[in-house]
């Protein structure tokens, strides 16, 4: 069953929800018996349908981050460009912020629409080999308002994993919002089947970031997802006049470093803060053709570079990395 | 001591209920909403912060009032005190979980069930302002917030947004999401507004330009005015101080303070 049928009531707990049948909202819904008796709890047979789907996709990575406005999008896009810079590899990009998708304007793809074909939507390709979608192709005025509770939010990530038609990609990308809530749940349970390869963490150095991190670090835990790394993003910022570094966002509790050793998690690496990265995305161009000679481009070039090895040695190059940068420092 | 609760609900006695919303996250919704509470409370106003946002609170640490307990009175719950004049009332999820690197791992129902409570059972008592800090978004909490609200006026909402584009993109979704469910907009601030470098004075548009202003005129609304890059407001954040008491000769408190009086304009109007 659906995870809200279309003849539910507005309140609709969603069928999958402890409370299925069970809550206020549910008298006098023609579906309560079912929900009630556990029957519409069963395994959804989409996770089945995705996992067939998705044979074709090598890798899946996820981009989290507790917190907003870190730079998820950012980072998203640009390991996406930086991945498809290899003629050889097809790389996909899904976007399931579905109340605030970033993806289509920073990708250079606002206005564009999704078509549909006979085996299923077909995204948008920004280059030949980098296909993208967002809800932000299905929206008709950049005013639009996706006003969703949880249930419906959750029907459209798995339309998005079932019905598009990825063909052959080597690395799907998949841009979060903050937090810790349906859309997060719902990739890791639509993607169960499928398989999940890992995540990296953005986060920015100070602790009120921190303090939302360590949440959704406790949430690949809790859910089983292994967590490649984390970013630190808008790392000090650097004059472009006097050439001094003031901490705009300073790591007052150590930043991620100090966060990633008591976690025993490796930090990838630190991006500095570029007036340049902003522009480069509001105008959908990516920074890394734009300046490749910022210091904040060559940040993501080293931290994005590990990538092109197989994911089977990611972990083991990042392990050195991180036991080599913890040998340096001492 | 707590507040008695009058027949018609727990905000009985509160006279403007105010929503501080973006559709972008990281914009400073917290940061704002913290600093116009203050700023509220040194102008003699009793306030109250409703935080609702559950994956990730950040008022707590913001006012710097750690772990306390949450007691129950007759009338309710009772909101913490980040002052021992009880000056300025506050209500999160950071107050209610046990560990605070502990996960809320909840779908949209479960979300809307505690922030009914929120709404509904907390004993806010005599209030001038209600703030009520939201999480990015247009979703569960938001409708969750306004449904609970209906029996009490909602004043309106103030929009948060920083400079560029991929933030006012956002931020016009939440001004559509307003106009749909009839919640007045006071106005737009614009955050992160310019950096100005504390060596050499140059400013640095690190968040790009005017993206506010321009939204504010694109869509009808009141601008409230820009808030500068600020590493101080950053640091007493961070460590919970008020920044307000700490740099008043500051042009980012300049810029808070006529926020604030405008807002209050509008609500006394």
């Amino acid at each position: 069953m659906a995870d809200v049928p279309n003849d539910a009531p507005e309140h609709c707990p969603g069928t999958s929800s402890d409370q299925a049948g069970k809550s206020s909202a549910c008298q006098g819904c023609p579906n309560q018996n079912i929900c009630a008796s556990g029957a519409a709890k069963a395994p959804d047979p989409a996770i089945e349908e995705i996992r067939q789907k998705l044979t074709s996709v090598k890798h899946k990575i996820l981009v989290l981050s507790g917190k907003g406005g870190v730079g998820k999008s950012t980072f998203s896009a640009h390991l996406s460009h930086a991945l498809a810079s290899d003629d050889s590899k097809e790389i996909a990009l899904l976007d399931v912020d579905i109340c605030g998708p970033s993806i289509p304007k920073i990708m250079g793809l606002e206005g564009e629409q999704v078509h549909q074909s006979g085996s299923g939507w077909s995204p948008v390709y920004v280059e030949d080999n980098l296909a993208v979608m967002s809800i932000g192709f299905l929206l008709s005025s950049p005013d639009d308002a996706v006003i969703w509770r949880g249930p419906k939010k959750n029907g459209m990530i798995k339309q998005f994993l079932r019905d598009v038609d990825w063909g052959e990609v080597d690395y799907l990308i998949v841009d979060t919002p903050p937090g810790t809530s349906d859309e997060h749940l719902s990739i890791v349970q639509y993607l169960s089947g499928a398989g999940i390869d890992g995540a990296v963490i953005i986060t920015t150095p100070q602790e009120v970031s921190l303090q939302d991190v360590r949440k959704e670090i406790r949430f690949c835990k809790k859910v089983k997802i292994p967590v490649i790394g984390v970013i630190e993003n808008m790392s000090g910022f650097v004059c472009p006049k006097c050439k001094n570094t003031s901490q705009i966002f300073p790591p007052t509790t150590g930043g991620a470093q100090r966060m990633c050793e008591e976690l025993n998690l490796p930090l990838l690496g630190r991006v500095p803060l570029d007036p340049r990265i902003g522009r480069s995305c509001d105008e959908g161009r990516s920074f890394l053709t734009e300046v490749p000679d910022s210091p904040a481009a060559v940040a993501y070039q080293n931290i994005i570079f590990p990538f092109f090895c197989s994911l089977k040695t990611l972990h083991l190059v990042y392990f050195s990395l991180f036991i080599y940068t913890d040998v340096i420092s001492h | 001591m707590c507040a008695c609760l009058s027949e018609k609900g727990s905000l009985a006695q509160v006279k403007h209920v105010v929503l501080v919303l973006s559709g972008k996250g990281g914009v400073g919704k917290s940061t704002i909403t913290t600093e116009l509470a203050l700023a509220l409370v040194h102008a003699g106003k009793k306030v109250g912060i409703l935080d609702v946002d559950l994956c990730g609170p950040s008022i707590p640490r913001m006012l710097s009032v750690g772990k306390p307990e949450v007691h129950q009175c007759d009338a309710g719950w009772v909101p913490v005190y980040a002052d021992p004049q009880q000056k300025l009332a506050i209500m999160s999820i950071g107050f209610l979980l046990e560990d605070s690197d502990e996960a809320v791992i909840w779908r949209g129902p479960k979300k809307t069930a505690l922030i009914g409570q929120f709404v509904s059972d907390v004993a806010w008592g005599e209030l001038d302002i209600l703030l009520v800090d939201t999480p990015p978004g247009t979703s569960d909490e938001h409708l969750a917030v306004l449904e609970n609200l209906r029996k009490h006026r909602v004043d309106g909402a103030v929009l948060v947004t920083t400079p560029q584009a991929v933030s006012t993109g956002d931020v016009r979704r939440e001004i559509t999401f307003c106009k749909k469910t009839a919640v007045k907009i006071l106005g737009i601030v614009e955050n992160m507004s310019g950096f100005v470098c504390p060596h050499c004075s140059e400013c640095s548009n690190v968040f790009s330009k005017g993206g506010g202003e321009e939204l504010a005129k694109l869509t009808g609304s009141v601008f409230l005015g820009s808030v500068p890059l600020d590493p101080l407001l950053t640091a007493t954040l961070e460590e919970g101080r008020d920044f307000l008491q700490a740099f008043p000769e500051s042009s980012t408190y300049t810029a808070i303070s006529q926020i604030v009086n405008t807002v209050l304009s509008s609500l006394d109007a």
